[in-house]
């Protein structure tokens, strides 16, 4: 039986490989096949977004603070690059290099604001962080620098229309992979576990030693990092900036939306999420003229999610697979031996969860048989 | 300069009246339900917008019409409980259910443009624009009413909570949810009449909002529900009479700084905000933090 059980945690490995293996190909070649530039800009749009929910969930999901100010490490990251782009003179390709900049930026910003918001738990940390969101904005308005209610310009790019979405899809690519990767890394490692052991019960995992104040201000800053990479990404290839654009209370929701949809605190949750609703948002925008309109399909798609799918995809649908496959388990034990069967339910039990997790699903899910999403 | 100081705070206190009725709404609901309605911005503007709607189209006085849309509003709050915040159970509750808040939220935000349009709107009445000599300078009638009726309603409101058997049920289940259910208080019910009632009040304040403010759009929502939010906070959350005094506080404040800047007169209030967390993490009249995320 214990053979059984290693032999399909391996088979379960392969296939979460082989499937994130399939995902990553698939996203390689999609400007190859696409020649319609209108859906290759979705592309890049929703490559930007997967990195953003990705990075929202590094902390959000796997500390348990529901950060509703990312659009503050988003706008911050856009504003970076942009104010630099102008007073530097950055012209004609150049332009992309100023990202690991606008990455810093956000990261040191993320340090005062986690000090301040990560003091205080639950409800109000999230009021914190819509608070010092309004901050931001009512800054991007008032301040000289930023251009105020006009917004800053990116930089013209010199570069042929038909190459413009694909170079920029790449860089998108890179940096969404890279993340997802970050967020594999991050669940499986001791943080990550330091992390998921705040969010249970903060007081307790202080007890055991973990130091919860630098376990939680390292996981902000590398996803406020993130974030700012991915805000500076968006503000080149749309090409301009606003303060309501940048600091959007949208944005906040839209990358909490992905990862509850998804399933928060999983690795490929957020992925998926943003891989189905940015696309969607982004061709309802398209397709239907009136703005009002999509804004109230999302607030409904939103609670759809939430009374439905509470826990999210993912994690729903790992379960049904796994009461499936054990209900067919018990069958054929029934019908031939019985005995054998509480030993072979536990370990093939918990590596089916992490077969139903999804390709790009960590081993962390492998090891905890409950496959509890959180 | 004396005069513009007095002026500031006598209208920084009367501002605060109105805010301390949402804000009051506010913390009720999260004292009783546990959650925050980040919805209540955009409710009090859909307050506005529905006395608009009557004051335009059917020729209803402002006053008047708060006879209509303050049950109406009642009924959106305990409908909002009943389909959205109720079913949720188990352990993410709390989180979930401010989302499920702010999904409703935008929803109302975007029915609102459908509506209305983004044009900045204001309510008038011959009580708006004219106003009575104080002290020196001019106050408009609706300053004083709006502030009496926020008065009386937040009186109101104490003597639903500590003088009647259904104020005590609400009191015992802001105090400890499962021994309320033990001693056989119908906690759900409680739960919708106090979302419905949290949500009533912001039809008056939507009123006098509509009303002192320079206009109103379905944007409002925002400025309005991170003011509430920085009120309750600060008062302690759950805490109703810190509600009041953090309202009159911050208006106060901000209407003294807006002698200086203009501009900068909101920030003071989220400077505030993160100010006085950082000294005392639960607020001036707060309770513990909880325990687990």
């Amino acid at each position: 039986m214990r053979a059984r059980g290693a032999r399909v945690a391996r088979v379960a490995r392969g296939t979460r490989t082989g499937g994130a293996a399939i995902l990553l190909a698939a996203c390689v070649v999609f400007p190859l096949m696409i020649t319609n530039q209108q859906v290759a800009a979705i592309g890049v749009d929703t490559l930007i977004f997967v990195a953003a929910a990705v990075a929202w969930n590094i902390f959000s999901g796997y500390s348990g603070y529901i950060s509703l100010g990312h659009a503050v490490f988003f706008g911050s990251g856009a504003y970076a690059a942009g104010i630099a782009a102008r007073d530097w003179h950055v012209t004609g390709g150049a332009e992309l290099a100023l990202l690991p900049l606008a990455a810093a930026v956000a990261a040191v910003i993320a340090v005062p604001f986690g000090l301040i918001a990560l003091r205080v738990r639950r409800h109000t940390f999230v009021v914190i962080t819509i608070a010092i969101f309004f901050i931001f904005q009512l800054m991007a308005f008032n301040l000289s620098f930023t251009g105020g209610t006009t917004g800053l310009n990116a930089p013209f790019l010199l570069w042929s229309p038909v190459a413009f979405n694909d170079r920029f899809y790449y860089v998108a690519l890179a940096i969404a992979a890279g993340t997802i990767g970050l967020s594999w890394l991050i669940r499986g490692s001791r943080f990550g576990l330091q992390l998921r052991a705040i969010r249970d019960d903060e007081d307790r995992a202080a007890g055991l030693g973990v130091r919860a104040l630098r376990v939680k201000l390292t996981a902000f800053a590398i996803s406020a990092a993130i974030t700012g990479l991915a805000g500076a990404l968006w503000f080149f290839f749309v090409g301009e900036v606003l303060p309501q654009t940048g600091f959007d209370a949208i944005f906040d929701l839209t990358v909490a939306l992905m990862a509850f949809l998804g399933g928060l605190a999983t690795v490929a949750g957020p992925v998926l999420g943003a891989l189905i609703l940015e696309p969607g948002q982004q061709y309802l925008t398209q397709q239907v003229t009136n703005d009002y309109l999509s804004q109230i399909l999302l607030g409904a798609v939103f609670l759809v999610v939430i009374l439905l799918l509470p826990r999210g995809l993912i994690p729903t649908a790992s379960e049904k697979i796994r009461s499936w496959q054990a209900r067919r388990r018990d069958r054929a034990a029934s019908s031939a031996t019985r005995g054998d069967l509480p030993a072979g339910a536990g370990p093939a039990a918990g590596s089916a969860a992490g077969l139903a997790a999804g390709p790009a699903s960590s081993p962390a899910a492998g090891q905890t048989p409950g496959g509890r999403s959180r | 300069m004396t005069t513009k100081l007095l002026h500031a705070v006598v209208s920084g206190v009367l501002g605060g009246g109105v805010y301390a009725l949402m804000a009051v709404g506010l913390t009720l609901i999260f004292g009783v339900l546990d959650i925050i309605n980040i919805a209540q911005g955009i409710l009090v503007i859909l307050g506005a917008y529905l006395s608009y709607a009557l004051s335009v189209h059917l020729h209803i006085g402002l006053f008047t019409g708060l006879l209509i849309t303050v049950p109406a509003m009642f009924v959106i709050g305990v409908a909002i409980q009943w389909l959205f915040i109720r079913p949720l159970t188990g352990r993410d509750r709390t989180s979930m259910s401010l989302l499920a808040a702010y999904a409703v939220a935008i929803i109302i935000e975007g029915v609102l443009y459908w509506a209305f349009g983004p044009n900045y709107v204001t309510l008038n009445a011959s009580y708006v624009t004219s106003s009575v000599h104080v002290l020196g300078f001019y106050l408009p009638y609706i300053y004083l009413y709006g502030f009496a009726m926020a008065v009386a309603l937040v009186l109101a409101l104490y003597g639903l909570l500590y003088r009647t058997k259904f104020g005590r049920a609400v009191r015992a289940t802001m105090q400890d949810r499962t021994a309320a259910l033990l001693v056989g208080i119908n906690v759900n019910r409680v739960a919708a009449l106090t979302f419905g009632i949290g949500v009533a009040v912001t039809a008056v304040g939507g009123m006098v909002y509509g009303a002192t403010s320079s206009g109103f759009n379905p944007n409002s929502g925002y400025d309005l529900i991170s003011r509430l939010l920085a009120i309750i906070i600060l008062g302690g959350l759950g805490s109703i009479g810190g509600a009041l005094a953090a309202a009159v506080l911050m208006l106060t404040i901000e209407s003294v700084v807006d002698i200086w800047s203009p501009t900068w007169a909101v920030a003071v209030f989220y400077a505030a905000l993160v100010l006085v967390l950082t000294i005392r993490p639960g607020g001036l009249f707060g309770r513990q933090a909880a325990r687990a995320q």
